[in-house]
């Protein structure tokens, strides 16, 4: 008896479990699925971006889209740190201090072109969010954020006091992006549409630049290490039963955090052509801050709303210029009283796809634990595409 | 050497103050209420405002500052207490990263609400305190010097008195070791979180007058460093501790009196940031602060 069930179970096809109740078919289409439609949102955005020189190339409009993409980059890094990990970063205009500085001073002092500066920047960007972040991640939330609001003061005060820094007065004279002896000021003529400007070249840079971190951040959200971020911003004490390095997984948030600031501050150090300390006040770490909790804490499209707002609102509302730190202050009050997800939240659901939810199985009797479609069927195998569904 | 150890002592009195009701707020419901340095500020706009709607300039009289230390202290004691129940109170459940936020919202609400009212640029405080002075001991100390530090000097005894003598006191006491226990034995939680506000901004607005008289100036902008000063001061002393926050601050403004001897003015905030991060490294618990068991 024993040795006949032996064989049987030998020669049975092996199964999958069925499911329990059947579910939806997995959408595909732009409108039915949210990341359908949020891929979509990204092309539309990337697409405009490209277009935009060829509708309006004036010097404002691309010095303004320049400062938004920035701010962009830089919020989309604090959102690694403040969003995933859930360090609260009060400093975080130091580390775009850091790329801005080491940016100006490779190519001024050194006289080396803006491309080999990169490495330098994210090394010292690397560094700097080690030397920072080591000695401070094992501390508690709330002393983690007064020690990064005193170590941004202590980079603006240094390059406010040091002679390579170029004191109170900044670098000036920072060179434009050049290529093996082709420089963006030549400015080039390509199928009869002339691009005159550096500024227009510089846009594109900015722009290829900040569309690959948005969707590197987002992706590495999404991965082992976004995941442990998120387990370690929730509960880091569960997280580390867990096996979860935390210890790691912070000081890694707080590197790339770094490293996406010191690149937005290389790309400013470019724009600008000149930094000063005043740059790099905490007004401005306070600013990004604001971006990101008004868009989202972890939510791509709500922080880059968040920046847009943030970059753009001065200028739209010039006649409200004195009162917008008044205004955003009270925002971010007012947002963390009523509305703590931001504007766009992390776990947002298309506002049409909420009804469609998959429904829970009635549960009438005891047989409805066995759904029909597992009697019927002889081979009781499920359906591989009933399996697949659900929304990304 | 004198000198240097008397000037560290004035600034580490501001900071002492400051560091008071960081400490307080923190032991008790353990929020870093970044809002306290505009408090501070607030503190010496509110005398500025009252002497100024009396039409009162270049006075140089003690009980006219006294006075004004004392309104000051009721109106920006009220006002900390507002903000606990607007912006903190709600939230005293939420993650602290919210509370976080909310208080550095707070804090740039009051600051660029007086930049609107009172414009960007500094202020002179109408009352200034004479600075005719005696040398004693190698170091020249003013009247007004002397003043300050007794002012300060007198606030701290009565706040120890009443942490540690009153009823109030101790339902503070038993707050900040066991919020729910300390309720369950029938302690009103809120009024006594609301006392320690009131506390905590009474003393912060108290500095801000006595920096304005010292100094002469002020702007809508002097709390944001003397905070973070304040925060280390507290830190350096054990955050949570009265006696350390006392200690703390004379302790920052004597290592700023020194270091800026040493090391050049301009690098003195560097220096006590610095400081700041070694403590938090190899000390977090500060010189007189218990270990903190985190329970789950």
């Amino acid at each position: 008896m024993a040795r006949r069930l032996d064989l049987a179970l030998k020669h049975a096809p092996l199964r999958a479990p069925a499911p329990l109740f059947e579910r939806p078919r997995a959408a595909r289409g732009v409108l039915d699925s949210q990341t359908g439609f949020m891929r979509a949102l990204g092309v539309v955005a990337v697409l405009f971006l490209a277009v935009l020189p060829f509708i309006d190339a004036s010097r404002y409009t691309m010095s303004i889209a320049i400062s938004a993409l920035i701010y962009v980059m830089l919020c989309m890094g604090l959102n690694v740190v403040v969003g995933y990990a859930g360090l609260l970063d009060l400093g975080y205009i130091a580390f775009f201090a850091v790329g801005a500085y080491v940016s100006g001073i490779f190519t001024t002092v050194l006289g080396w072109p803006m491309w080999a500066a990169l490495p330098a920047t994210v090394f010292a960007c690397i560094l700097a969010g080690i030397i920072i972040g080591a000695p401070t991640l094992r501390l508690r939330s709330d002393y983690l954020a007064i020690v990064t609001l005193g170590f941004g003061e202590i980079i603006r005060i240094t390059a406010n006091n040091l002679t390579i820094t170029g004191g109170p007065s900044g670098i000036h004279g920072i060179p434009s992006w050049d290529f093996f002896g082709w420089s963006f000021e030549d400015g080039v003529t390509v199928l009869g549409l002339e691009f005159p400007e550096r500024v227009v070249f510089y846009y594109f840079v900015a722009a290829v630049v900040v569309v690959v971190g948005v969707i590197g951040a987002g992706r590495l959200a999404r991965g082992k290490l976004g995941r442990a971020w998120k387990a370690v911003r929730d509960d880091e004490d569960a997280a580390e039963a867990m096996g979860i390095n935390t210890y790691a997984a912070k000081i890694s948030a707080y590197i790339i955090g770094a490293v996406w600031a010191g690149l937005a501050g290389q790309l400013m150090a470019t724009h600008l052509s000149a930094i000063s300390p005043n740059s790099f006040q905490f007004l401005y770490s306070a600013l990004i801050l604001m971006a990101v909790v008004l868009g989202g804490m972890g939510s791509t499209p709500g922080v880059i709303i968040g920046a847009l707002f943030v970059s753009l609102a001065p200028e739209l509302l010039r006649d409200f210029a004195e009162w917008r730190f008044l205004i955003f202050g009270v925002l971010l009050v007012v947002v963390m009283l009523f509305r703590p997800a931001g504007l766009w939240p992390a776990t947002a659901i298309l506002p049409w796809l909420k009804r469609d939810r998959p429904q829970p199985p009635p549960f009438t009797s005891a047989t409805a634990a066995v759904p029909p479609s597992v009697l019927e069927s002889p081979s009781g195998a499920p359906d591989a595409d009933v399996r697949e569904g659900g929304r990304g | 050497m004198m000198q240097l150890i008397w000037n560290g002592l004035i600034v580490g009195s501001f900071y002492a103050l400051v560091a008071l009701g960081y400490s307080m707020v923190y032991g008790i419901i353990k929020l870093l209420n970044f809002a306290h340095g505009d408090i501070y500020m607030l503190g010496a706009f509110v005398g500025f405002f009252t002497l100024s709607a009396f039409g009162i300039s270049n006075e140089t009289s003690i009980p006219l500052l006294l006075v004004i230390l004392l309104l000051s202290m009721v109106t920006t004691g009220l006002i900390g207490v507002g903000i606990e129940r607007v912006a903190y109170r709600p939230l005293r459940r939420s993650p602290r990263l919210a509370v976080l936020i909310t208080a550095i919202g707070v804090s740039f609400t009051l600051e660029y609400g007086v930049r609107q009212i009172f414009g960007p640029n500094p202020e002179a405080f109408p009352v200034r305190l004479e600075s005719r002075g005696v040398d004693l001991l190698g170091m020249r100390i003013t009247a007004s010097q002397i003043v300050l530090v007794v002012i300060a000097a007198g606030l701290m005894l009565v706040l120890a008195h009443i942490v540690e003598r009153t009823r109030e006191g101790r339902a503070m006491r038993a707050i900040a070791l066991d919020p729910q226990a300390a309720q369950l034995m029938g302690v009103n939680v809120n009024r006594v979180i609301s006392t320690v506000f009131f506390i905590g901004s009474s003393l912060a607005g108290a500095a801000g007058v006595m920096a304005g008289a010292y100094y002469g100036s002020i702007d809508f902008l002097m709390g944001f460093v003397i905070g973070l000063k304040a925060f280390t001061a507290a830190v350096i002393g054990g955050i949570g501790n009265l006696y350390g926050a006392m200690l703390g601050g004379v302790l920052l403004g004597m290592l700023e009196s020194f270091g800026s001897a040493w090391f050049g003015g301009e690098w003195r905030d560097v220096f006590a940031f610095a400081f700041l991060i070694l403590f938090l490294t190899f000390k977090p618990t500060g010189l007189l602060g218990a270990r903190v068991v985190e329970r789950m």
